[in-house]
């Protein structure tokens, strides 16, 4: 069992866990993520790695509340334990001195892109920080992606907070203006990231992005995430999860993403209606 | 001994109906009861030298125990199997038992083997169930060696390894992946050949000998072989299996209703997606579904199909009924469920709509030409013979090889073309010192009795060395 050791909201829908797992906390890099199960009829959650405490052994996961299974997690809180912890999966963030990177994280790829952020940063990069939202309220970790990068960039869909627009906005910008960058980063939703790799791919720019195709083991033993990239047939659990964002092909990644749609729907109206059968209480008392 | 009356064949083995199991995940073959079990033991001639055993690659003592049950002492039958079969309740039920001790058995010149496979699955079953103070003591350990073994991997070669490094005196620790211990025989062979809950007891037996078991342990990973060594293990049994599904590079595998069978039986067995919404894995129901390939993976995909649903199953494999490399009881299964056979049949692309869809599977004739490399005659495609098998569903079940995590990360471990990891097939030494391998990763894709036999083989071969002062590689 893997005890949650500290639970907190970010954003409507938005949390963050810091679990106990000790193993994991030692070997984990920036770009690598982790499988959760819930409890033994769970099933297998692929979230990225937000950061660690190497030290207390510990590993913070941020997850947005979309499905049956997250929102089931979103119910849990301090106190509780995960049935099962696994990782760190999937390769690490390549991390070197490139010069000036842009690192751009969409909804709950903020979390993903903090440690690369980092990374580079400690790797002598100059780090220029683009996040966005659809609205303030939902922006999350923004003091904290300020602390990773040397310039930070905001955007909401409304203009409720930074600029209005979207994360592309910026970036494009940055090209007009013929700053120089070396090396895009981007993670978020998969329509993001294209619009990322589509911004980039005109003037050259090497674009790196982390998908989240669907998973089951998250070892290579399934072959369920396969993406093609470059016209061939990738897992994006083990040759991934980053890749070249101008090889990839994001309309097979989001049709493959509404594989189970109707089967998701299925198990959350269930799950709603076995909840308002149950007493409220404990949903409000947590998280 | 009188001689006595032979009975030409095996007792036969009570089975759901095909019109009643298709519709369950229950278990297909229902044992024997103790009157058949006694008087199909009563067809052993008892050989002074008993061929079978040599047939048997964990070396039970096949008549010793089929005597025992002959007599109506079923523990003692019991202990008897469990002295070499760590197992015995899997084993008799997936062993290709035809091509191993039944194929030697001497009745078979003439008659029908005895039912080894059947006796040995009756009498583990009769103990399976029992609480553990209700079952005969163990045997006892020998004094602790003080030595620490890593198993990786809890498959049938790791798990049998562990059992055997345990009675050995060894503290063995064995690194699973996945959330639950067993391997193929949890994640891939399906709940109606193979019952949950029996590899569960298996794996609580040998956790009661001392088997430490670290589940969601990715080695190579969580940490790498080389750290095991460095960290207070010393000796390490890779037993890593051969997990990695093969596609056949045809366009359109990567629509949406294409699957590996490796991640089809893991939806369907280990997240038990077949019990959707009460577990929360999905899983695509195809109404028509394609399964490419003829082997035991590829018969339990069409099976599990069926049983989720599926009204039409075709089958589709390029050589011809012959050739089928699955077991003779599982493609006699399969047909009795009415899986449509398309043999001599290949596929050539996936047809799928603007969503990402299958729509159908385009398929090609083929005829059998000369012998290849494999002795078999070669596939060889009908020009024009192209035609569309009309499906949602398309499972490709055409091979799997080693997953090439662990030899990545672990420096002085080479592997071969094929992606298995070299290593002596006496002892499993490989030519990293302190390093032992078996199973599926050393010998590419083969059976549960062929992995557990490595893993003893293996242990063996880890005693002697751990015990050797010289210690010599
Ligand atoms: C490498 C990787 C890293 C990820 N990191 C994060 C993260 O840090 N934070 C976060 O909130 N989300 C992350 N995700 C997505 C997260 O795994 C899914 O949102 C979650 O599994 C949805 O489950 P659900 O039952 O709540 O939703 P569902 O209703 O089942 O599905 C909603 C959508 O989530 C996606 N999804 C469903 N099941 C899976 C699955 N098994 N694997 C991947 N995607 C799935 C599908 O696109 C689906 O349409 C990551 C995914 C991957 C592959
Ligand atoms: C669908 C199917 C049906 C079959 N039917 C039969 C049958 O009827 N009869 C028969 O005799 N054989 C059958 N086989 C073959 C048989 O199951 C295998 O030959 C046997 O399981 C191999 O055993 P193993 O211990 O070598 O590996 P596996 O059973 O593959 O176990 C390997 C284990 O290692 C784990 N692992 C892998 N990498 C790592 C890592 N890096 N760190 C930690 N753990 C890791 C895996 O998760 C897995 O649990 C079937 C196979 C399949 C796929
Ligand atoms: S998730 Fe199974 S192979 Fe990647």
């Amino acid at each position: 069992m893997f005890p949650i050791l500290a639970a907190r909201t970010l954003a409507p829908l938005v949390k963050e866990f810091v679990i106990d797992a000790r193993p994991v906390a030692l070997k984990a890099k920036a770009g690598q993520f982790i499988v959760l199960r819930i409890d033994e009829t769970g099933e297998r959650i692929p979230l990225t790695i937000a950061g660690v405490d190497a030290t207390q052994g510990t590993v913070r996961i941020v997850f947005l509340e979309v499905g049956k299974s997250t929102r089931k997690l979103g119910t849990l809180g301090a106190g509780d334990s995960l049935l099962d912890f696994v990782g760190p999966l999937g390769n690490p963030s390549h991390v070197e001195k490139f010069g000036t990177v842009v690192c751009i994280g969409g909804g709950v790829g903020v979390p993903a892109v903090l440690p690369i952020a980092h990374a580079l940063k400690a790797a002598g990069n100059h780090v220029i920080g683009i996040t966005g939202a659809r609205r303030a309220d939902l922006l999350i970790l923004e003091d904290e992606m300020r602390g990773a990068c040397h310039e930070l960039f905001v955007t909401t869909d409304d203009g409720s907070r930074g600029d209005r627009g979207l994360v592309t906005d910026p970036l494009r910008r940055f090209i007009a203006e013929g700053r120089k960058i070396d090396l895009v980063v981007a993670v978020g939703p998969a329509i993001m990231m294209k619009a990322v790799a589509a911004a980039t791919q005109p003037h050259g720019l090497k674009t790196v992005v982390s998908l989240n195709s669907v998973m089951v083991d998250g070892t290579g033993m399934c072959g369920g995430c396969r993406v093609t990239v470059g016209g061939q047939t990738k897992f994006v659990c083990v040759d991934g999860p980053e890749f070249d964002a101008h090889q990839v092909n994001f309309d097979e990644l989001m049709m493959r993403q509404r594989m189970y749609r109707n089967q998701e729907k299925t198990a959350l109206t269930r799950y709603d209606e076995c909840r308002s059968a149950q007493p409220r209480e404990e949903v409000t008392s947590r998280g | 001994m009188a001689r006595k009356e032979i009975i030409p064949k095996k007792h036969a083995m009570p089975c759901q109906t095909p019109a009643e199991r298709v519709k369950n995940f229950a278990e297909v073959a229902l044992g024997y009861s103790e009157q058949t079990a006694m008087a199909e033991a009563a067809r052993c001639l008892q050989c002074k030298r008993p061929t079978c055993v040599d047939g048997c690659p964990v070396e039970v003592d096949i008549p010793g125990f089929i005597a025992r049950v002959a007599a109506g002492d079923f523990v003692g039958a019991a202990q008897r199997l469990k002295e070499k079969n760590l197992l015995p309740s899997i084993c008799g039920r997936v062993c290709p038992q035809e091509d191993q001790c039944e194929a030697r058995c001497t009745l078979s010149k003439k008659f029908e083997p005895v039912g080894i496979g059947r006796l040995e699955r009756f009498v583990a079953d009769t103990q399976l169930w029992l609480e553990p103070a209700a079952l005969p003591p163990e045997p006892p350990l020998p004094p602790a060696s003080g030595f620490k073994v890593a198993v990786v991997g809890s498959g049938p070669a790791g798990l049998t390894a562990a059992g055997d490094l345990v009675r050995l005196g060894h503290r063995v620790t064995v690194f699973e992946a996945l959330h639950k211990a067993g391997g193929v025989l949890v994640y891939g062979i399906p709940e109606f050949r193979l019952p949950k809950a029996i590899v569960e007891r298996e794996v609580q037996a040998l956790q009661r000998m001392g088997v430490e078991l670290r589940t969601n342990f990715v080695i190579g990973k969580t940490e790498t072989i080389d750290e095991l060594l460095a960290n207070s293990y010393d000796a390490v049994f890779v037993a890593t299996g051969a997990g990695l599904p093969h596609f056949m590079n045809i366009p359109g595998e990567n629509l949406n209703g294409v699957y590996s069978a490796n991640e089809f039986l893991t939806r369907a067995n280990l997240m038990k997606a077949y019990r959707f919404p009460e577990y929360d894995t999905p899983i695509h129901l195809g109404k028509r579904v394609a399964v490419v390939g003829a082997g035991n993976v590829a018969m339990d995909a069409a099976r599990t199909a069926l049983r989720l649903g599926a009204e039409k199953v075709f089958l589709v494999y390029r050589r011809s009924h012959e050739e089928m490399p699955a077991r003779a009881e599982e493609i006699e299964h399969a047909e009795e469920e009415g899986i449509d056979l398309r043999l001599l049949t290949s596929p050539v692309r996936i047809l799928g709509d603007k969503e990402n869809w299958v729509t159908g599977c385009e398929c090609i004739r083929m005829e059998l030409g000369e012998p290849d490399a494999s002795g078999r005659r070669r596939p060889v495609a009908v020009p024009q013979s192209e035609h569309v098998l009309p499906v949602d569903t398309v499972i490709m079940a055409i091979g799997q090889s080693p997953n090439p995590l662990v030899p990545a990360t672990t420096p002085g471990l080479e592997t071969t073309r094929h992606g298995t990891i070299v290593g002596d097939p006496e002892t499993g030494k490989t030519g990293k010192r302190g390093v032992f391998v078996g199973g599926d990763i050393l010998t590419g894709a083969a059976t549960v009795i062929l992995a557990m036999g490595a893993g003893r083989k293996s242990a063996r071969a880890i005693d002697v060395w751990l015990r050797d002062p010289e210690r010599k590689w």
